[in-house]
């Protein structure tokens, strides 16, 4: 099995008294991808700067390899970053960003016995690991050119090449998509996941963007306002979310007020529906999760529950609509059409419905009342019923 | 939209026009008339009698601006490092003689270096002059400072440091630390961060520091007069006195001014291209 590799171990971290990481348990295990995937300003930058050593945890330690490396400074550390705006050095062409780290490197001379003497990477070492990495990310031929001259996307790849090139043990890559366009990006975070696994090295991966760390993680770690929300792999997040923020930050989720009844019922607008979960007590308040393409439409007479669409998007693969139940709005994903103001009635599998405990989140997400209006300015008016609004006020 | 532009630019254009222009036309007909009018090279050919006095003048105006800049760069370095309100008091710390007038600031560097003048008196006081002549057996009454190419020198440094100080500062303050973070993620120390990645992005700073200080230093007249007693005779007198002095003669002073012009500008020219190269040198 893969071994541990770097543990942040009770990490906090406070600026001016506002404490952004909230005592951090984390560890990374070697050849690992693993995503830090939070909203904006919850501490995702932080966390990755502890890691690379430009900022010093206010207490917690960090281990890499079981020794402690709070204060070793960053370029002793056998970690490379590629930055959130690349940083790309203007002054130098891509071949010489590339070389810079090894430039910067000494190793033992092997033709002194003693092995103390250091000495630098010869220039044809250089060379050939130089020209290896541009094959890599596909840039040959275009060593002679300064940022500057580049596209976002090229840019993006020389940042990563330069990181790579001095072979770490951890690569730290902070939204490096970010800026680049949809399509791009797409063929950047496959071609990511191919380096990661050509190279066999430790990626700490930070976006905000799911589906991104959905696509590319062996781990995931959700954080919000400094605290680690929940970590496991992406099926694990999305099919098991443990509150209400995960599971709407991992795709689209109805989150419904629930009571479980015992284990393996659950009761929700006063109906009972079987469920997998159980280890709840009796009669405890739940958030129910229900993702929008578990949800089969069925005739009105043999729905668990009836509603009216209010909404109707079309979306290519599917439709999303929006459905009324009793002033509560889902989103339910379907490929059949159903017109707006029509009743239907829904069902529920087993298997379709999470269970999770209270929390700080509950009520905070997964209504989707709001979702609806901002499509009524997309759509043709016409598909907006007077009786939406109507419904809100209920 | 583009006319009501063009238009904005004819006040800079006329401006340009009559203060810039035309004043350089003039200095290259006078470098070529007689006295009397009419054209002659004769004004280039009594130049040569001055050759010590250009030599002299690119010298010290070269020490001046070596000084500026030794002293400059570790300056405005230091100064970017500190806190905002660290920079702000000593941006106003480097600027604060600049409001007062450049005369009366030399004057004052006058009464300190004279033989009887502030500083001789103090060395006096703290004996260092009897431990002078003790040690070297001499029978000196005080320093001579005044009146020396020394004092010149100093007199530039004085006055010119902040142009060197302030385009060298406002480059480095705006470097993006994210370079710097990015250096010492390749592994780079302190030193190396400073060498391959502050050094030549600095450059541009450093090259127009040395021109904000090295070409009023050549053509300076005033330091010299007074801190230098008149005996180091530099181009900015030489050329001074061709027009107000008793030498009076124009036509050698256009042609001693246009060919300082020359050659200030081919330093220059020279000193960009080597600038434009060297970000590649000093990497390599
Ligand atoms: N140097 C600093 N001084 C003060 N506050 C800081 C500093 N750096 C970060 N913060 C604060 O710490 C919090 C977390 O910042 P961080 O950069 O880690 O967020 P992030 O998760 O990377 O966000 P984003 O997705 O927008 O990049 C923010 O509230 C931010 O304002
Ligand atoms: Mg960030």
């Amino acid at each position: 099995m893969s071994k541990e590799l770097i543990r942040l171990r009770d990490v906090c971290m406070a600026f001016d008294d506002e404490l952004v990481l909230d005592h951090l348990n984390l560890y990374f295990n070697d050849k690992e991808f693993l995503t830090l995937l939070g909203p904006s300003g919850c501490g995702k930058t932080t966390t990755l700067r502890i890691i690379g050593g430009f900022a010093t945890p206010t207490s917690g330690d960090v281990l890499f390899d079981g020794v402690r490396i709070n204060d070793v400074p960053p370029y002793k550390r056998q970690i490379n970053t590629v930055f959130q705006k690349y940083a790309l050095f203007p002054h130098l062409n891509v071949f010489e960003n590339i070389a810079f780290g090894l430039r910067m490197q000494k190793r033992p001379d092997p033709s002194d016995p003693t092995g103390k003497r250091m000495v630098k990477i010869p220039e044809e070492e250089i060379r050939e690991r130089v020209m290896e990495m541009l094959e890599v990310i596909s840039l040959k031929g275009f060593e002679h050119r300064k940022p500057d001259a580049l596209s976002g996307g090229q840019q993006q790849r020389v940042a990563i090449a330069r990181a790579l090139v001095n072979r770490p043990k951890v690569l730290l890559l902070d939204e490096p998509l970010a800026a680049l366009d949809l399509k791009l990006r797409k063929d950047m975070q496959i071609e990511l996941k191919r380096i990661q696994q050509q190279v066999g090295i430790t990626f700490i991966y930070v976006t905000h963007d799911q589906e991104e760390a959905l696509t590319m993680s062996d781990t995931i770690v959700v954080m919000d306002k400094g605290t680690i929300q929940q970590i496991g792999t992406p099926e694990d997040i999305y099919n098991e979310p443990k509150n209400a923020f995960v599971a709407d930050f991992i795709g689209e989720s109805n989150i419904i007020d629930g009571v479980m009844l015992r284990d393996k019922c659950v009761k929700m607008y006063g109906r009972e529906f079987p469920c997998l979960d159980g280890g709840f007590a009796e009669n405890e308040p739940v958030d129910v999760v229900i993702r929008p393409e578990d949800i089969d439409i069925v005739p009105v007479e043999q729905g668990q529950l009836v509603g009216t669409v209010t909404n109707v998007t079309f979306k290519g693969m599917q439709y999303d609509i929006i459905v009324d139940f009793k002033g509560f709005k889902w989103l339910i994903q379907t490929t059949d059409h159903s017109p707006v103001g029509s009743r239907i009635g829904i069902k529920i599998d087993p298997d379709g419905i999470h269970i999770m405990k209270k929390s700080q989140y509950s009520g905070m997400f997964g209504d989707y009342s709001s979702f609806s209006e901002e499509y009524d300015e997309l759509d043709d008016a016409s598909l907006a019923p007077d009786e939406e609004e109507s419904g809100d006020e209920e | 939209m583009k006319n009501k532009l063009s238009r904005l630019t004819i006040p800079y254009v006329i401006w340009m026009a009559l203060f810039v222009v035309a004043p350089i036309i003039m200095v290259v007909i006078y470098a070529f008339s007689s006295a009397d009018g009419g054209f002659t090279l004769s004004n280039f050919a009594k130049m040569g009698t001055y050759a010590v006095v250009f030599t002299r003048s690119f010298k010290l105006a070269l020490i001046a601006t070596a000084i500026c800049l030794l002293i400059g760069y570790p300056v405005s370095y230091i100064m970017s490092k500190e806190g905002p309100r660290f920079q702000r008091i000593a941006m106003v710390l480097i600027m604060l003689p600049m409001w007062m007038n450049f005369l009366l600031r030399t004057y004052s560097w006058m009464s300190i270096l004279e033989n009887n003048g502030l500083l001789n008196q103090l060395f006096q006081k703290i004996g260092l002059i009897a431990l002078y002549n003790n040690v070297f057996g001499t029978d000196l009454q005080f320093f001579r400072m005044i009146n020396t190419q020394g004092a010149v020198v100093l007199g530039m440094v004085y006055n010119y440091l902040p142009f060197m100080i302030l385009p060298i500062y406002s480059v480095i303050v705006k470097l993006d630390n994210s370079l710097i973070e990015a250096a010492r993620d390749l592994g780079a120390n302190s030193v190396n961060v400073f060498r391959r990645v502050i050094l030549p992005l600095s450059l541009p700073g450093v090259l127009s520091g040395i021109t904000m200080v090295f070409v009023p230093s050549v053509s300076t007249f005033a330091i010299s007069k007074m801190l230098g007693g008149g005996t180091e005779l530099l181009l900015g007198d030489l050329i001074e006195q061709q027009f107000l002095g008793g030498a009076y003669n124009p036509q050698l002073g256009a042609a001693i001014s246009l060919v300082m012009m020359i050659i200030v500008v081919v330093c220059m020219w020279v000193m960009n291209r080597f600038g434009e190269g060297e970000e590649q040198a000093v990497m390599m």
